[in-house]
């Protein structure tokens, strides 16, 4: 036992990398300057970085205006006047809901939180569940309308987050399930079935949301028999619905048709109606799949409710356009713009990394 | 037995009918049928009685009426004096305009942002990921009123920016320098037409050789030539003048060039960025859907980068492409309907003109969506016929 291997505690036996090509240096060369193309690109970008970060900053925060009036704002060419959103922010959340009321759609919108907050879990999503949505959305309709104890509140005067969030929520509750049924109804096999959902969908899918929320808001009300009026707010609903649904039932679909005919066949072989079959086999799968496009559907449809302006409801992209207006703040169409970006990013962003959470919690057979 | 199936079918025939397959589905469309062409009744019997009402004629007679009103840009000559449906047709033309040249661009930027984001350069994937975040998460109509508010606070022409020699952004909109068009144009132009056709043949007689011997030949420089070099000879044989109008300040205002509205530039913006967000995603995935193994074994058989790209990676790429860009098409075509919030003139917004000045709305809608669907139709029908032609040939 004299013979011992060499062991690496000898300094002379070991071989340093070559200089600059390990650790955090090593890592920086590698990635941003391996070649000529690559340096390039990556000085580029940090050209760009420096052209566009520093007089954005500037604009939105160093040089900009928090509190006070227009006037001081006009003075202050160089930066951004968030005094004129503080000012109109109450509007900007609110619109036209009464002022003494606007406890109302607050307590709407921290109910509809909550409810959202506790909705995020899988792990809570059961039968309770349902209810208590059911039963806070019918709170929330009480407080916004004021149909039992609180005054009433015509649907004139919403606007604003609140009926930003209505149109949207609602929108989706009901689209669902009717997106569901159509794209059923278009994988029957009852011709006459089957001929009017594809008919449906292809027209609703063929033509810009905007010719559907005209029909709702110039060509119903003479579809109506004489005397007879329905709400302004509820036929844009109602044609809001009828778009998703249309767009939902085609994602449906995408899922049905992806389950493999044996999982059809083998419900069918156990004997399962029609119903159970696909209420407790087929769907459970199907949507899961989907959950993706579901979720873009759903961030689109959230963007599209910003079109109801068009018709002349003051959703929260309305209400800020109109807050432009008052003669007092003229001029702080970006200063608007960009806060009401910054809001719808906030709500669409959020959904799309919680789909992303969502797929990999619901599929943890795809996650290696 | 018999008694028991002869009682159960007797004491409650309907139900066990009902339970057959057939019976059901039947009585389903049954009343799907009586709901769907009861309503329909319903409805048209309150329209008839409401438009006697209010003293509307159904039909469409108004559209020989003079519109009397002014429409800001026209691609085929308008005045107030001509009928609702020519001014409908002008509405269409803007609507065609900028669906197409949205389009177009969206594409380009699109598989330009799209192929910038596989770099390995992560500071550069980065900044085009957040720029397809922010795109994508914020409403469009948001971005429209953005861009028109940015139109707007251009300076005024005499103090114009000009990114571009010849290329003047005011709050009169976007002046950029063009060919002046003569009759001599439109045969150069023609010219080049049949070049794209001819090209189109020698590629079918390269294949054929190739099929039949095993090697093709180029067909590149035929189209080069076919296409550009023949036009701009015949360009120079007849005489079409080459001379480019430059937008110059004169005045108050500008003279020469072409000038794009600020409406039409604050929408064409918004589109082509908007959906160049989502076409980048497509590019993106559908390049990484191509496994690696396939550019591998390309390069193992020795293959240059370029022809990788081209012959393995592209085909197998467009497969999973083309789908999803069909309807971003689609998507951009209906989505230039949101001109009407910024006052450009396009189809909607004239119809809904229409609407408010005849009252006739049920025909004007049903013009509204004869127009896209009809659009639409057609755009689903080439990108079928052009996905068609690639998609795998399974034998």
């Amino acid at each position: 036992m004299v013979n011992q291997a060499p062991t690496l505690d000898d300094p002379s036996l070991i071989t340093r990398p070559p200089v600059g090509t390990t650790g955090l240096v090593g890592k920086i060369r590698q990635t941003f300057f391996n070649n000529v193309l690559n340096t390039i690109i990556t000085l580029a970008c940090v050209a760009a970085l420096i052209a566009i970060i520093p007089p954005i900053l500037d604009w939105a925060i160093f040089n900009a205006i928090t509190t006070g009036d227009a006037a001081l704002c006009r003075a202050n060419a160089s930066g951004a006047c968030w005094a004129f959103v503080g000012e109109k922010l109450n509007f900007i959340i609110y619109a036209f809901y009464p002022q003494t009321e606007q406890w109302r759609p607050l307590a709407m919108m921290l109910i509809f939180g909550g409810m959202v907050g506790v909705s995020l879990f899988p792990a809570l999503w059961r039968r309770e569940l349902l209810i208590a949505w059911i039963v806070a959305l019918l709170t929330m309709f009480e407080l916004m309308a004021g149909v039992l104890f609180l005054p009433a509140v015509p649907t004139r005067l919403w606007g604003g987050l609140p009926l930003t969030l209505a149109l949207s929520t609602i929108g989706l509750v009901l689209a669902f399930p009717v997106g569901i049924l159509l794209a059923l109804g278009r994988r029957s096999q009852l011709p006459i079935l089957k001929l009017v959902c594809v008919g449906y969908i292809e027209l609703i899918r063929g033509v810009p949301l905007i010719t559907i929320l005209f029909m709702s808001s110039l060509m119903f009300p003479l579809l109506l028999p004489e005397g007879m009026t329905i709400d302004k707010l509820l036929r844009a609903q109602v044609a809001l619905i009828m778009f998703a649904a249309a767009y939902l039932a085609e994602v449906v679909r995408g899922g049905l048709q992806a389950i493999s005919r044996g999982q059809y066949e083998a419900a069918d072989s156990l004997g399962l109606s029609y119903g159970q079959k696909m209420r407790k086999i087929i769907l459970p799968q199907a949507l899961k799949i989907v959950i993706p496009s579901l979720v873009n559907t759903f961030i689109g449809f959230f963007k599209d409710t910003t079109l109801v302006i068009i018709i002349g409801l003051f959703d929260f992209l309305n209400s800020i356009k109109s807050a432009l207006t008052d003669p007092n703040w003229l001029g702080f169409h970006v200063e608007a713009y960009v806060f009401a970006a910054c809001v719808y990013f906030v709500f669409c962003f959020g959904m799309s990394r919680y789909s992303l959470f969502l797929e990999t919690k619901l599929t943890p057979e795809k996650v290696r | 037995m018999v008694d028991i199936a002869q009682r159960s079918a007797g004491s409650n025939g309907l139900l066990a009918a009902l339970n057959n397959r057939h019976v059901r589905g039947t009585v389903i469309q049954a009343v799907l049928l009586t709901v769907v062409v009861g309503a329909f009744i319903y409805f048209t019997s309150n329209a008839v009685s409401n438009m006697a009402r209010l003293g509307i004629t159904s039909g469409y007679g108004f559209l020989d009426r003079p519109a009397n009103f002014g429409i800001g840009e026209f691609m085929v000559p308008y005045t107030p004096a001509d009928t609702y449906g020519r001014a409908i047709f002008v509405g269409l033309l803007n609507t065609i305009k900028v669906a197409l040249a949205g389009c177009v661009l969206a594409t380009i930027l699109g598989i330009f942002l799209g192929i910038l984001r596989l770099t390995n350069n992560p500071l550069l994937s980065t900044l085009i990921q957040g720029y397809i975040e922010i795109i994508r998460n914020v409403p469009l109509l948001l971005q429209l009123f953005f861009w028109y508010a940015v139109a707007q606070k251009f300076p005024g022409p005499r103090d114009a920016f000009q990114p571009l020699p010849g290329f003047f952004l005011s709050n009169r909109g976007v002046k950029v320098p063009w060919l002046e068009w003569t009759p001599q144009h439109d045969i150069v132009l023609l010219v080049a037409v049949i070049g794209v056709v001819v090209s189109l043949f020698v590629n079918k007689a390269s294949e054929r050789k190739r099929d039949a011997t095993g090697v093709g030949f180029l067909v590149f420089p035929w189209a080069i030539a076919l296409i550009f070099v023949v036009p701009v000879i015949v360009g120079a044989v007849i005489g079409a003048p080459l001379t480019v109008t430059v937008p110059a300040l004169r005045g108050f205002n500008f003279t020469g060039g072409v000038s794009l509205s600020p409406e039409f530039f604050a929408l064409l913006i918004g589109l082509t960025l908007y959906t160049a967000a989502f076409i980048a995603e497509i590019v993106r995935s559908g390049i990484q859907s191509v496994g690696k193994g396939q550019s591998e074994a390309a390069r193992a058989l020795g293959l240059p980068a370029g022809r990788i790209m081209r012959l393995v990676v592209l085909p197998q790429a467009l497969r999973v492409i083309i789908p999803p860009m069909t309807s971003n098409y689609l998507n951009l075509t209906k989505n230039s309907s949101l001109a009407v919030a910024i006052g450009y003139p396009d189809v909607v917004s004239i119809v809904n003109t229409t609407m408010n000045q005849t009252g006739q709305s049920f025909e004007t809608i049903a013009i509204l969506m004869g127009v896209y669907l009809t659009l639409s139709l057609s755009i689903s029908a080439f990108m079928n016929w052009y996905n068609s032609r690639i998609s795998l040939k399974e034998r």
